[in-house]
């Protein structure tokens, strides 16, 4: 779901936070309108609003892990993990963890790619949470969700801050809840770092 | 200097280097590799790490966290929120979206390249460097290059390991720049 639809409509926050974010059109290739977040790390109080939702609404949730995806989520995932008191545990591309990993291939429009976790990072009935930049089509998430399941965690939650609208009305990935906090913008009229 | 150092038995930094990992032979044989994994989870030794470099730093006016990736992204972004300053991802070639520039660097075998956006950082910034383990200091010192060409300022570089053999700490005094790191890399393979 919508972060402005879970409460926080009109919170002013949420503009602050979409306004911060600028678009590259064209990239990686044609036709993408790529959703930079590095505009919003310039933005120190829209960074800090950004983890201060997403820790005001998992803080009293019991979670005792969260997922980082790599590598943006690496950047969202630890200081709301500092802040609620869990771990952190990254999900990375292949060969890059040291010791022992599971890993959870998934699908690309060309090909495949995969995601590992450390074997013993994460224990049977831990409560998890994973943590993305964006969600497009849900598949890296999903691979995500399946790593941590595999373990015998219970996933409860993926955050992104960004959404975009092919996820719009499906808000469970493999029956795991999403929650965005804002969509993406079509074009920047103006965009000055 | 090393937080350890100066005779300081801060109970902080123990417990840290007990929560790091050592790794034998990767990514190759010979190479004991010094893993942060298992300090991320412990969330206190994660917050004193933290924390520790907040300590140092946070009466430096620093305007600038520059993290490289992949872990300089894990231990920047909660550096820079706590003391107010922009976190500017140090990339890989072709990840960064935007208008970028790039150093260039030497590896064992060959080079490696780091970007940076245009217009993230300006002149007159005061910078930080974080990664989470300094070697050679041949990845921190393109990124202090980065930093340089457009003229910010680059007060140091921060990061939680240091391999004293490999003399990164002395290749940085030879450019002017301080280091501060927690640790010293470890050798024994430790079991977790």
């Amino acid at each position: 779901m919508f972060a402005e639809e879970n409460g926080l409509h009109g919170d002013p926050r949420i503009k602050a936070i979409s306004d911060a974010i600028r678009v590259v059109p064209h990239f990686p290739k044609p036709g993408i309108m790529f959703q930079d977040i590095t505009t919003l790390l310039l933005d120190q109080k829209a960074f800090k609003y950004t983890v201060d939702i997403f820790v005001d609404r998992y803080r009293d949730k019991k979670i005792s892990v969260v997922a980082g995806v790599e590598a943006r989520g690496f950047i969202f995932g630890p200081p709301i993990a500092l802040a609620i008191g869990a771990k952190f545990v990254p999900l990375r591309k292949p060969k890059k963890l040291p010791g022992e990993v599971i890993s959870e291939s998934y699908v690309l429009e060309y090909g495949t790619d995969c995601l590992e976790m450390h074997v013993g990072a994460v224990q049977p009935g831990e409560s998890v949470l994973i943590v993305d930049d964006l969600v497009a089509t849900g598949g890296t998430l999903s691979a995500a969700i399946r790593l941590l399941e595999r373990v015998g965690a219970e996933v409860i939650e993926c955050a992104c801050v960004i959404g975009l609208p092919q996820v719009k009305g499906n808000w469970r990935l493999n029956g795991v809840p999403l929650y965005v906090l804002v969509e993406p913008r079509l074009t920047d009229l103006e965009c000055s770092l | 200097m090393s937080a350890g150092e100066n005779g300081d038995s801060d109970g902080r930094i123990k417990g840290i280097k007990s929560a790091l990992r050592v790794v034998p032979n990767f990514p190759k044989p010979g190479i004991m590799f010094q893993d942060i994994t298992t300090l991320l989870l412990d969330p206190k030794a994660f917050k004193d790490t933290i924390d520790l470099f907040v300590e140092h730093y946070k009466h430096e006016n620093i305007s600038v966290i520059a993290g490289i990736e992949a872990r300089g992204f894990i231990f920047g972004p909660p550096i820079a929120l706590a003391i107010g300053a922009k976190f500017v991802p140090l990339r890989k070639p072709k990840k960064l979206p935007g208008e970028v520039i790039s150093e260039k660097y030497i590896l064992e075998y060959g080079s490696d390249c780091l970007e940076m956006h245009v217009g993230a950082v300006k002149s007159g910034d005061r910078a930080l460097v974080v990664d989470d383990l300094i070697a050679t200091g041949g990845t921190i010192c393109a990124a202090i290059n980065l930093l340089e060409r457009v003229e910010a300022e680059v007060v140091g570089c921060a990061c939680v390991i240091e391999v004293p053999e490999l003399k990164g700490r002395e290749r940085l005094r030879s450019h002017g720049k301080e280091l501060y790191v927690l640790v010293e890399s470890q050798f024994e393979p430790t079991t977790q």
